[in-house]
C-alpha cells in the first residue's frame, strides 16, 4: 500500500519569537499540499497571511470566508493574503493555540492555485472567538515551491507555534 | 529584538533562523499598513451602517410602528 500522507517538515517558534515561518524547495514529487498549523501571535488580530513563491502582491490573492465570531456569522471576501487562518492572539487565554488545516491541491499545476482551509481560535469567551472556513486563490500559475506564514498585522508568532507541511500522493 | 524568519529547506531538512532583510522588513511595514488602513475602512463602513440604520429606527418609529414593527422590518 503506498504511503499518500507524508510529512515534509515542520517549523516550530523558539524562545525568541519569529515574524515568519518559511518552508523552501518543497518537492515537486506530490500531488497535493497540505499545511496544518498551531498558532499563536503578539498582536490583536487573528488573521493570518499565507503567501506562496515569496509573491508579497496581495492583489494576487483571493479569499472568501464564512466566519463565525462570537454570536454572528458572516461571509467575508477579500483581495488579499489572509487566508491562512486564523491564530489566538494576545487578549485571548494564555497559552492557547489555534489550529487550521489548508488544502492545496494540484500544487505543481501551471494554472492559478486554489486553496481551502479550516480553522479556529479558541478563547475563554463567550463573544471574542472565531472559526472559519476558508476558500482561496492565488494568482500565480508556476509550481508553488514556497510557503510563507505571518500575522497580516505584521506582529510575531510566539514560542511553540508550529507549522507542518505534509505532502499528498494520488497513488 | 530583531525580527527574524524561521526557514526550513524541505529538500535537505535544514532549518535557518536568519535576521528580516532590509526589503522585507520594508514589506512587512507596507503589510502592516495596508492591514490597518483595511481594518479601518472597515470599521467605518460597518459605523455607517450602524448609523443609517438607528436613523431608519428613529424615522419608522417617528411615524408611529413600535420596536417590535422596527425590529421585524430591519431585523
Amino acid at each position: 500500500m503506498p504511503d499518500t500522507f507524508i510529512k515534509i517538515a515542520s517549523v516550530t517558534v523558539g524562545a525568541g519569537g519569529a515574524a515568519t515561518m518559511a518552508f523552501s524547495s518543497i518537492p515537486a514529487t506530490y500531488t497535493d499540499l497540505v499545511l496544518m498549523t498551531s498558532n499563536r501571535l503578539t498582536g490583536s488580530n487573528p488573521t493570518v497571511n499565507l503567501q506562496f513563491n515569496s509573491d508579497t502582491t496581495q492583489t494576487n490573492y483571493y479569499r472568501r470566508i464564512l466566519l463565525h465570531y462570537g454570536s454572528g456569522a458572516s461571509v467575508n471576501y477579500t483581495n488579499d493574503q489572509g487566508g491562512g487562518g486564523y491564530a489566538t492572539y494576545s487578549g485571548y487565554t494564555a497559552s492557547t493555540f489555534s489550529n487550521t488545516s489548508i488544502y492545496i491541491p494540484n500544487y505543481l499545476s501551471a494554472n492559478q492555485k486554489t486553496y481551502s482551509a479550516d480553522s479556529v481560535a479558541e478563547n475563554n469567551s463567550a463573544s471574542d472567538y472565531f472559526s472559519g472556513i476558508f476558500a482561496g486563490l492565488w494568482t500565480g500559475t508556476a509550481a508553488i515551491t514556497g510557503i510563507t506564514i505571518y500575522p497580516a498585522d505584521s506582529t510575531n508568532w510566539v514560542q511553540y507555534t508550529t507549522a507542518t507541511l505534509y505532502g499528498i500522493k494520488n497513488s | 529584538m530583531t525580527d527574524t524568519k524561521i526557514i526550513v529547506n524541505c529538500e535537505t531538512g535544514e532549518t535557518l533562523e536568519v535576521e528580516l532583510t532590509a526589503e522585507e522588513v520594508a514589506q512587512r511595514q507596507a503589510d502592516a499598513q495596508a492591514f490597518a488602513d483595511a481594518k479601518a475602512a472597515e470599521e467605518a463602513e460597518a459605523a455607517a451602517k450602524a448609523a443609517a440604520k438607528a436613523s431608519a429606527e428613529g424615522k419608522l418609529a417617528a411615524l408611529g410602528l413600535t420596536a417590535d414593527e422596527v425590529s421585524a422590518l430591519l431585523g
